[in-house]
């Protein structure tokens, strides 16, 4: 039940993007299109969830004084993995993303989890955790994808990404006058960015407010219950 | 001269490393609550980005182009990048205790800047000559503090401001970015 929940948190109350703001600086920009989320989404999962492993496995080895300088390299090396495999199987995919494969080094996400759960937690938490994490990342990165593509495009459109020329489907939602380019472009972005994260904020708070709301009425009628009972004590 | 004109201007407000590039968003929504602690943080980015950039386009050309191993450039730009920021810390610590404090968790953040690592491996996948390098790495920083200041202005004026309960903080900041990045955009003119 906790590893359950340790793994859904990160979907909407733990949202690594729009609750906690790490790893922000890659769904701004490649939110374009959900080709491009999709396959950063992919990156950084594989990415998350091997450098949780090993360092959830090399948590006893090392040392603590030098343990960030060590878990920077080891996200290096398997970030320098992953760009060549992308490179080599998905030239369309890298060509998109450009420098941001590389910069996953500096995903926060990626040394957030490591520091903040791999390095004290077990292997098959660490990776029930990197799922969550990176599945969470991933959903955003799609929401977000998803209205700046319509918006921005008119046009909902994936293609394979190991083959560019092959179109998966293509739906044209919005005709092209009526179209906003501005969200295809960096203001889009940050405007889809700030509303996103604004109603998230306002789902989580009304939630808590309910729960708040609720608990205090449930005080309420235990008092009164109490009162009730002291009454007829009294009689 | 010219050219190295406009490749300052573009670096610094064109392309805006904030604004058009979205990295060092971390710092930028993070110490952009005190214009105070806006300016140390552009300062300490400035020098890292510029010796960043210094020592790795040397180690780059000097070693790991001769060497055949290019492949490695991730993993040495980063612990370059990681002891400089240790490096400035240390400086901060010592010469301005305030400063430090007010950085506080983002100093040793710097090394997971994007806009740090974004600088060197464009100056290698660019083909910047050195030169072309030098005024890259300082027009970046340059457009890095103008905006991180900007915001931090404007930042204290939406606290005081009646925004939705739910907007406030970070999601009317990004709001705010949107529109600052759109008047950037105006200036695309300019070259």
């Amino acid at each position: 039940m906790n590893r359950w929940k340790n793994f859904t948190s990160g979907f909407v109350r733990e949202n690594p993007v729009f609750g906690l703001y790490l790893g922000i600086c890659s769904v701004l920009a490649v939110s374009t299109t959900i080709n491009n989320a999709l396959g950063m989404g992919v990156c950084v999962i594989i990415t998350l969830l091997l450098s949780n492993v090993i360092i959830s496995v090399m948590r006893d080895i090392v040392p603590n004084d030098i343990r960030i300088p060590v878990y920077i390299v080891i996200i290096a090396s398997l970030v320098t993995v992953v760009e060549m495999l992308v490179n080599a199987f998905s030239p369309a995919l890298a060509e998109s993303l450009g420098t941001f494969i590389s910069l996953i080094v500096v995903n926060c996400i990626i040394l957030g989890r490591a520091e903040a759960f791999a390095s004290k937690n077990g292997v098959v938490d660490s990776i029930l955790d990197a799922l969550g994490m990176g599945l969470g990342y991933t959903v955003s990165l799609l929401a977000m994808a998803l209205i700046r593509q319509v918006i921005g495009t008119g046009v909902l459109e994936f293609t394979n990404p190991f083959d560019a020329s092959q179109i998966i489907f293509s739906f044209t939602i919005i005709p092209s006058d009526f179209t906003v380019s501005l969200f295809s472009s960096a203001p889009g972005a940050f405007l889809t960015f700030g509303i996103l994260a604004g109603l998230l904020a306002m789902y989580n708070g009304k939630k808590q407010e309910k729960a708040e709301a609720e608990a205090k009425a449930a005080k309420a009628a235990a008092a009164k219950a109490a009162a009730e009972a002291k009454l007829k004590e009294a009689k | 001269m010219g050219e190295l004109f406009t490749l300052f201007i573009s670096a610094a407000l064109i392309d805006n490393i904030i604004l058009s590039k979205f990295t060092g968003m971390c710092p930028f929504l993070g110490v952009s609550k005190k214009s105070s602690s806006a300016v140390g943080m552009g300062a300490a980015v400035t020098f890292v980005i510029f010796a960043a950039a210094l020592v790795t386009y040397g180690l780059y050309y000097m070693v790991l182009d001769p060497l055949d191993i290019e492949y490695m450039k991730l993993i040495t730009f980063i612990l370059v990048i990681a002891s400089l920021v240790q490096f400035v810390e240390m400086v901060i610590k010592k010469f301005s205790p305030p400063l430090y404090k007010a950085l506080g968790i983002y100093l040793p953040l710097i090394t997971t800047n994007c806009a740090v690592l974004y600088v060197v491996l464009e100056n290698i996948a660019q083909n910047y000559n050195f030169i072309e390098m030098v005024v890259y790495s300082l027009g970046v920083p340059v457009g890095f503090m103008l905006v991180i200041v900007v915001f931090s202005k404007i930042r204290e004026r939406l606290e005081a401001a009646d925004t939705p309960k739910y907007f406030k903080g970070n999601p009317i900041g990004l709001i705010t970015c949107a529109l600052m990045a759109m008047a950037f955009s105006g200036l695309a003119g300019l070259v």
